[in-house]
């Protein structure tokens, strides 16, 4: 379609601008599933810019042909003009290209320090390793991010600290061409900023970043320049100065999103008492907390990464052993002794850690939606009524708009995304009196965001209690009817609807007004 | 409309109506079996060509018998797989069954009741590494390895390091592994049995899918309430009954009960069950898959000898040939995915 190309491009204005990294026409399809065609892509040096786009656009799929860990189709990959092939990840490291990959890709078994080391170990050419100075010089560049020792084993680290190991690791490759994708999904706004102040500074000494992100606000605050692509095909770059967040999103979307998050709960009427925790402990991460859930409300919790969110969540839920305290439902004293009780009781948890422990990567979707209640599908003599089950995940995926090739398809072939829309399916997919979700819309596109939020709201109005654990503090206002903040495994306070704001939420969350040393002290704990 | 654009067009209509048509992964999994039998079929011509001994039923039915017993053990083998274990004590298991079967029967005891205990017996051994895999968190294989030592050793205590000869067994239990039903022999009758058994429940059974669960992605079963160490339990014990099973028909069919039978079997039985399509991290599999795999291997050791091949360089073609099998199968998986 396009004139043939010269191998010097954009000469005009005789300043020789080469764009470090370009991509032109290129394409690619898993099966018959197309995941991107003929898109291009152009990235100046020392530009942050950022990739947007739904779930399932086809953004993950261009930097893994970038960094070498698939390979495209069709089309071309330039770099600073040249024409290049990348047939593996240590060729484009060779070619200053690093990927800070969606999904976690660490050695769970290696400390910190060697998963930050690794491509520097793995190039080494002495055969011995001087383990003290891989410790200094990785805790130094974890310091930069966040305080994490870095002698702890990675499987030791929650999510988020994971993912700062994950944006340590690539900070150590001496690279042109820095590439992030979602790295923000399970960060909080501290860690955010920091992160953000890094990446300026890379900006400034001449590296370009390509920046994956669905929070518009974060782009419009970092980003240079912005590209848009649609179920797999380009849409348009524009600068950030001439483009404002409602008129990416249209791009995204190919509609105009008008209301971001649904109506709140009238003010005056909570429910009946549905959850209540007293005096909960685990003897290590958190002790004292108190909490309360009525029907028909979705209660926020806000705090630091480390706070010890998902630890009170988890341990409510028999997912860890409780060392004092009493958690009511409904009415009722719970004795839980393992989750399958909690479930049985009405009580669900969706995990932060979806790869993890969120859905069955080589299982098809349908299967991944119904784990949670076998029982229900269950006809007589204990066997599985594969339609209805089929049916259900229909239902479910479609409501939640799942971009996918069948719910036959396993969940390893969707993009990150939609694991995550399946792990909310499932949760979906019975009738509880509680939900517990943690993190639930990490890596959901704005359109799909507006949906779950719905559903959310849908569900609390038929009186099922929510409780929403989020980093991303629009979320918690503008979904939430009351937020509880944690800090240092304690509740450090609670926001009614009227006092709810960023501000409110980060000075609760770091115990401070202004001093940025006690937010420190409040990191530590990760 | 350039000639090329109206090509992509094309291409994308094409792209759409193929989209539309589920890709159904029951179906892919058929294609593994599929592929299996073909290459069952063109060995089996192949050797008709060489061998006029080969295409009788006296040989088949040879082959069927030789690998029915063993297949009842490859069955329990392929549902631990899929859980993410594995279980290198089949082979004395099998044994030890015979053996305490047979020594109860030389006590006095009717062969059924001996039997009975025997199977009894060979559950508790599954219960035993069930416990130290759930409960003191030991893995399977390294469970398993030592069962395999301590069972054989148990076996030869037993019988005291001789075969029990046990030739009045009455003529009603020896024909469980000896007679036949309309010159059907009742031992691939219990075979067909047992498999088509597990094959439906292993595709159909709500508790059976918490098996696939379990393999699948461990934690995200437990997250999902499913009692994950209940699970693996139960299928250790059932994988160790079987063989048990699998013992009691093998002393009717012999007539005696040897301490070093079965040395060697578990690994014949994971090939077979890895051949077929089960992987040995968990989360997949099927029991007609894994049975194709042990008809393969039979069909491949009865052209051995029928070609007269030297038994010294038997059991090295058997090796390459597993190799050559899972080679090919996780190409083709890798392509797939
Ligand atoms: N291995 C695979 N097999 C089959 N289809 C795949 C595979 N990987 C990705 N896809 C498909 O390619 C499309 C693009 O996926 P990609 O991961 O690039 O999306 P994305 O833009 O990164 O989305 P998200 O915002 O959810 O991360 C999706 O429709 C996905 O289902
Ligand atoms: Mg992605």
């Amino acid at each position: 379609m396009s004139p043939s190309h010269s191998q010097r491009p954009s000469q005009e204005h005789g300043v020789t601008e080469t764009p470090i990294l370009e991509i032109r026409g290129l394409s690619k399809a898993f099966g018959p599933v197309k995941a991107l065609s003929d898109v291009r892509f152009e990235l100046k040096r020392g530009e942050i810019h950022a990739l947007c786009g739904e779930n399932g656009a086809g953004k993950s799929t261009l930097m893994n042909m970038i960094a070498g860990v698939l390979q495209p189709d069709h089309g071309e990959i330039l770099i600073d003009g040249t024409r290049v092939s990348i047939p593996s990840p240590s060729a484009a490291q060779r070619l200053g290209i690093a990927l800070v990959h969606q999904e976690i890709a660490l050695c769970q078994d290696a400390t910190v320090a060697e998963n930050i080391y690794m491509a520097a170990i793995n190039a080494r050419r002495a055969p011995l390793m001087n383990f003290n100075r891989l410790y200094a010089e990785a805790q130094k560049v974890m310091d930069l991010l966040a305080p994490i020792p870095v002698r702890t084993r990675v499987a030791d680290l929650s999510i988020s600290n994971q993912q700062l190991v994950e944006i340590a690791k690539a900070l150590t490759l001496d690279c042109k061409v820095l590439m992030l994708d979602e790295p923000t999904a399970a960060l909080t706004e501290s860690e955010a900023q920091r992160l953000f102040a890094i990446v300026r500074g890379l900006r400034d000494r001449g590296i370009s970043v390509v920046y994956i992100s669905h929070r518009m606000a974060e782009i419009f605050s970092l980003c240079d320049r912005v590209t848009v692509f649609r179920d797999g095909h380009y849409v348009a770059t524009d600068p950030i100065a001439q483009s404002s967040p409602d008129d990416v999103v249209r791009k995204m979307v190919g509609r105009e999103i008008t209301q971001l998050y649904p109506d709140k709960l009238a003010p005056q009427e909570p429910g009946r008492l549905l959850l209540s925790v007293e005096g909960l402990s685990d003897g290590d991460r958190f002790s004292g907390v108190n909490l309360e859930l009525h029907a028909g409300e979705i209660l926020g919790i806000g705090g630091l990464i480390g706070a010890g969110r998902s630890e009170i969540a988890q341990t409510i839920c028999g997912l860890r052993p409780a060392a004092s305290g009493t958690v009511t439902l409904d009415g009722k004293a719970l004795h839980i002794r393992s989750y399958s009780d909690a479930v049985k009781a009405g009580l669900v948890y969706l995990s932060e850690d979806r790869k993890g422990s969120g859905v069955f990567l080589d299982m098809p979707i349908a299967a991944n939606v119904s784990a949670l209640d076998l029982g229900k599908l269950t006809g007589s003599l204990g066997m599985l009524d594969r339609k209805a089950e089929d049916r259900q995940a229909s239902d479910l995926t479609r409501q939640l708009g799942v971009r996918m090739a069948g719910i036959d398809a396993r969940v390893s072939t969707l993009s990150g995304g939609n694991q995550q829309k399946v792990a909310i399916a499932k949760q979906l997919s019975i009738d509880p009196k509680v939900i517990i979700m943690d993190e639930p819309t990490r890596g959901i596109d704005v359109g799909a965001k507006v949906e779950i939020h719905r559903l959310l709201r849908q569900l609390a109005a038929k009186s099922t209690g929510i409780i929403v654990i989020s980093s991303e503090l629009p979320e918690l206002i503008g979904l939430c009817d009351r937020v509880m903040v944690v800090r240092e495994g304690k509740i450090a306070g609670e926001l009614g609807a009227d006092e709810l704001g960023e501000e409110a939420i980060i000075m609760l969350a770091s115990g401070v007004r202004n001093s940025s040393n006690q937010e420190k002290q409040a990191q530590n704990v990760a | 409309m350039s000639p090329r654009e109206a090509g992509e067009t094309l291409m994308h209509a094409e792209i759409k109506a193929d989209g539309a048509r589920r890709i159904n992964f029951a179906r892919l999994a058929s294609m593994r079996e599929a592929g299996l039998i073909v290459i069952i079929l063109a060995l089996c011509i192949a050797m008709s060509f060489a061998s006029p001994h080969f295409l009788t039923w006296g040989n088949f039915r040879a082959m069927l018998m030789s690998f029915s017993i063993e297949g009842i053990v490859v069955v329990g083998m392929t549902i631990l797989l899929i859980v993410g274990g594995i279980d290198l004590s089949v082979g004395s298991v099998v044994c030890f069954s015979m053996v305490v079967s047979g020594a109860l029967f030389l006590a006095g005891l009717d062969p059924w009741t001996a039997s009975l205990i025997g199977i009894g017996v060979s559950a508790l051994i599954g219960a035993a590494m069930g416990f130290f895999v759930t409960v003191v968190g030991l893995n399977h294989f390294i469970t398993s390895l030592a069962a395999m030592v301590i069972v054989r050793g148990l076996c030869l205590v037993i019988t005291k390091g001789t075969p029990l000869s046990l030739f009045t067994l009455p003529p009603a239990f020896k024909a469980v592994g000896q007679g036949s039903f309309h010159g059907l022999p009742y031992v691939i009758i219990i075979f067909v049995v047992v498999v088509a058994i597990f094959d439906f429940l292993l595709r159909r059974a709500t508790a059976f899918r918490k098996v696939f669960y379990t393999g699948s992605n461990e934690k995200a079963a437990q997250f999902s309430g499913i009692k994950t160490k209940q699970v693996k339990f139960w299928v250790t014990v059932l994988c160790s009954t079987l063989a048990g099973f699998a013992g009691v028909i093998y002393m009717a069919r012999f007539g005696a009960a040897t301490p070093t039978f079965g040395a060697g079997m578990e690994l014949n039985i994971i090939a077979a069950a890895v051949i077929g399509g089960a992987s040995l991290n968990g989360g997949s599999g099927t029991i007609f898959g894994a049975i194709l795999g042990m008809a393969l291997l039979s069909v491949v050791t009865s052209s051995l000898i029928l070609l007269d091949v030297s038994v010294y360089w038997q059991d090295m073609i058997k090796g390459c040939i597993l190799l050559a099998a899972v080679s090919i199968d996780h190409f083709l998986h890798r392509k797939k995915s």
